[in-house]
């Protein structure tokens, strides 16, 4: 195998359209984010799926390790109290 | 194995019990990660190489109409080719080696697409048959147990449901048509009716994998049932067509529920995935002159984006 350099991997993210968010879609290789926007378009908005496209270089993107995902996310578990339904109200109360 | 392994693996078994998707930063089983490199860039190597056969009959499609199905469908190939080859590098390889390894014969793709499209009825064939399989494939994948790859089926699925039937209105129209595109028809059936059925690969009690694979819920079904249940999908519609499945053994089996069929001969199924079959070479030769070829504008395409980030910091400087 040629120990040329690859093409770097882009993450792509796709708002579906207008009023709401880009999301991901994948990802993909490309040479340069013009090239990477433009394969995007190809491989992922071949049915419309799309009407603006973000990609980022995905060794720019930082993610929360698996590992510690239980100390992060556990402790918004039993706070019940951040939900509506946790504060008890007469049935006879209205628009609240 | 060291006792914290050991740890490790059942709790990851309890993770896939409780139908918990796995994602690419994961603890995993080092033999989870190898099936699914292997099982995904088959896959992805699969949509790649399908392109050929089918791709040699854009020019000579018979209408307009066909001819955009057709390249729209061989594009689609082309971008489910990239979803999985993607969804292979979450898992630590990257594409140069998952292409080095389809070009070198270590990795394998569907033995489907070494035999030849020689007729424009195979084009119908193809997509009634051939993407019939795989759909039943994918649509079961589409539960897999590994996130990315799961998504990449879903995606593939939504778009691939015009691919059957773009095949299938192939064959009706052939079918509604002369006496010789009849023959056309039914002889694209017959030989594309046997090697559909070794899509799904070897039976169970000789397909080595497919115990571990059901247990970590790579598949949820095994090859036999899937099978079975595209030769019920599939003779039906094949009668609708006034087509005869070549299958002298096919009955229907009232106390079954299914279809009886006749054996398929495994003996061919193992040539051609051992690069015996009508066109293997052909078609790795092709992936390869097309990689060889575009070398330049790789590099070319490098050496742009590298000069151009050059003046980019000199301005900033």
């Amino acid at each position: 195998m040629s120990d040329k350099k690859q093409w770097p991997i882009w993450e792509v993210f796709i708002r579906s359209k207008n009023g709401l968010e880009h999301r991901h879609a994948g990802s993909l290789h490309a040479s340069d984010a013009e090239m990477a926007l433009e394969n995007a378009r190809d491989v992922y908005t071949r049915r419309q799926e799309g009407v603006s496209i973000w990609v980022v270089e995905s060794k720019h993107i930082h993610a929360t390790n698996p590992e510690e995902a239980g100390e992060l996310f556990e402790p918004a578990a039993d706070k019940v109290y951040r939900h509506p339904t946790f504060y008890v109200l007469p049935d006879e109360l209205k628009h609240i | 194995m060291t006792q914290k392994e050991i740890n490790l693996e059942e709790q990851f078994q309890a993770r896939i019990d409780r139908d918990e998707s796995i994602e690419a930063k994961d603890w995993m089983p080092e033999k989870y990660r190898k099936t699914h490199i292997r099982q995904i860039s088959q896959h992805a190597h699969s949509e790649i190489v399908g392109m050929l056969p089918e791709g040699n009959w854009i020019t000579r499609a018979p209408s307009l109409r066909r001819k955009v199905a057709l390249l729209a469908k061989v594009q689609d190939e082309a971008g489910h080719g990239l979803y999985l080859y993607s969804a292979a590098e979450t898992l630590g390889i990257t594409r140069d080696e998952l292409t080095e390894q389809l070009h070198s014969g270590k990795a394998k793709y569907s033995s489907i697409f070494n035999y030849p499209a020689l007729t424009w009825a195979d084009m119908g064939a193809i997509g009634w048959l051939v993407d019939g399989a795989a759909i039943m494939n994918q649509v079961m994948l589409t539960r897999t147990s590994y996130g990315p790859y799961a998504r990449a089926m879903v995606r593939i699925c939504k778009e691939e449901s015009f691919h059957q039937r773009q095949g299938y209105e192939i064959m009706l129209t052939l079918c509604k048509g002369t006496a010789l595109q009849k023959e056309l028809a039914q002889d694209a059936l017959n030989r594309f009716w046997w090697p559909s059925l070794m899509m799904f690969g070897p039976k169970d009690d000789e397909s080595p994998n497919t115990e571990q694979s059901v247990k970590w819920k790579i598949k949820r079904k095994t090859n036999d049932e899937l099978r079975q249940q595209f030769v019920d999908q599939t003779v039906p519609q094949a009668e609708f067509l006034g087509l005869t499945v070549p299958d002298p053994a096919l009955k229907w089996n009232e106390e079954r529920g299914h279809y009886d069929f006749g054996d398929i001969d495994w003996d061919e199924f193992w040539q051609v995935v051992k690069g015996h079959g009508p066109c293997n070479k052909e078609r790795i030769d092709a992936r390869v002159k097309a990689w060889e070829e575009g070398e330049w504008v790789r590099d070319a395409a490098v050496t742009h984006a590298e000069k151009k980030d050059s003046r980019t910091e000199q301005k900033v400087a």
